[in-house]
């Protein structure tokens, strides 16, 4: 793994960023235009579900961000609690709402697939329930880190949180093997390969890696943003 | 001692604050697991005909009934309002009726839960049924093949 410390200094992380954001951009939308023709259009109807399934390629992906999102608040509260980096903070205030939409992205489309499917929009599975939690210690993050004047005392208090909610994501990842649910176990990430058809499985991966290309863009434009606050904050405080 | 060997071995603050963070999270985790644990029987879904039988639950309690629909189970009343169906999970079987609206994925073979109560006579006269889903995707001629050939297991997607 490269070394990534020198990025813990704002301004290198600015002078990064502005190097790899047009490029990412312009990858971003390239991804995302092919992986929607894949989805929308090449993909064949599913055998049981027949075109309900293209709800799973937003789905699928939007629900794996939403955990990946959450484990790099983690990540981002260790640092800021253990070594006090002082770019963690910001990138934190950053992620949690992105990963909150996608989160949301992910139970709004679950809900219009389990209508038709399940016959039901919600049910109080350990799978969905563990999922609204993880929507819900987003929003806690979010007004957590907004709700003292000082904002470095809001952002230490949110990395607690990220930090007590990480015991989430295995409970979110296993609910449907510990227990029994309405909501079906792991078709991709699971023993013995995918269960899935590569026709379908392909699209799938490719806007998997569609958005979290979204994902990583929308992070580091709202980094530099945060930077940004943050330096007009310092210079309020010494005016 | 020199005062180098003094400092290392007073705990630096950093490596002091990452081990109470690794040991708050270990705490933390076995909380986390002893509440789920205890609390087993209540995130559970459903049960399965065998849990049902094991548990002799009293009659008029609701509870959730999961399984596969028996394959040729399925029957309509003749006014059609009324379908009857065997759940099973391939131990036992329990019979089941219901008056309403079926969800699309209902089918013989495929994984059902229904929510109701056991009547006296032993039968689950159900309020809701939900179809239940496997993790298995594939184009409907891919499935054909499988049929075809063979190969097809139902109900293989059901743990």
């Amino acid at each position: 793994m490269p070394d990534l410390h020198f990025l813990a200094n704002p301004a290198r992380f600015r002078r990064f960023s502005q190097r790899v954001l047009p490029a990412l951009s312009f990858a971003t939308v390239l991804a995302l235009a092919v992986g929607l023709y894949m989805a929308l259009v090449q993909a064949p109807p599913d055998y049981q579900q027949g075109q309900t399934v293209r709800i799973m390629f937003i789905h699928v992906p939007s629900a794996w961000l939403a955990m990946a999102g959450y484990g790099l608040l983690a990540v981002l509260g260790a640092s800021l609690l253990v070594w006090r980096h002082p770019l963690a903070a910001l990138m934190a205030r950053a992620t949690a709402p992105v990963g909150a939409v996608f989160a949301a992205v992910c139970l709004l489309t679950g809900s219009l697939w389990g209508r038709p499917m399940w016959g039901t929009y919600w049910v109080w599975d350990a799978r969905l329930t563990s999922m609204l939690l993880l929507f819900f210690l987003y929003l806690g993050h979010i007004a957590l880190s907004r709700a003292y004047d000082n904002s470095d005392r809001g952002d230490r208090a949110a990395a607690i949180l990220a930090l007590v909610g990480v015991i989430n994501l295995p409970i979110i990842k296993f609910s449907v093997d510990w227990w029994n649910t309405l909501h079906q176990p792991a078709s991709v990430m699971k023993l013995g390969g995918p269960s899935i058809h590569p026709t379908i499985l392909v699209p799938l991966l490719w806007m998997a890696a569609s958005l979290t290309l979204l994902f990583v863009l929308l992070v580091l434009l709202r980094t530099d943003t945060e930077i940004d606050r943050r330096r007009l904050e310092l210079a309020d405080l010494q005016a | 001692m020199t005062a180098k060997r003094v400092a290392a071995k007073r705990m630096a603050p950093k490596r002091k604050r990452l081990w109470l963070l690794v040991g708050s999270l270990a705490v933390l985790g076995v909380a986390a697991t002893l509440v789920l644990t205890a609390l087993n029987d209540n995130i559970v879904f459903f049960y399965s005909p065998t849990q049902v039988a094991e548990k002799k639950s009293a009659p008029e309690r609701r509870f959730r009934l999961g399984g596969l629909v028996e394959q040729g189970s399925v029957k309509k009343s003749s006014d059609g309002q009324v379908i009857s169906f065997k759940v099973t999970d391939l131990a036992r079987t329990i019979d089941v009726t219901y008056r309403g609206q079926l969800p699309d994925l209902f089918r013989e073979g495929q994984g059902v839960i229904a929510e109701g109560s056991l009547g006296a006579d032993g039968v689950f006269i159900a309020r809701e049924v939900l179809a239940k889903h496997d993790e298995n995707y594939m184009p409907p001629e891919v499935a054909k093949a499988l049929k075809e050939s063979g190969r097809w297991q139902e109900g293989s997607g059901k743990k």
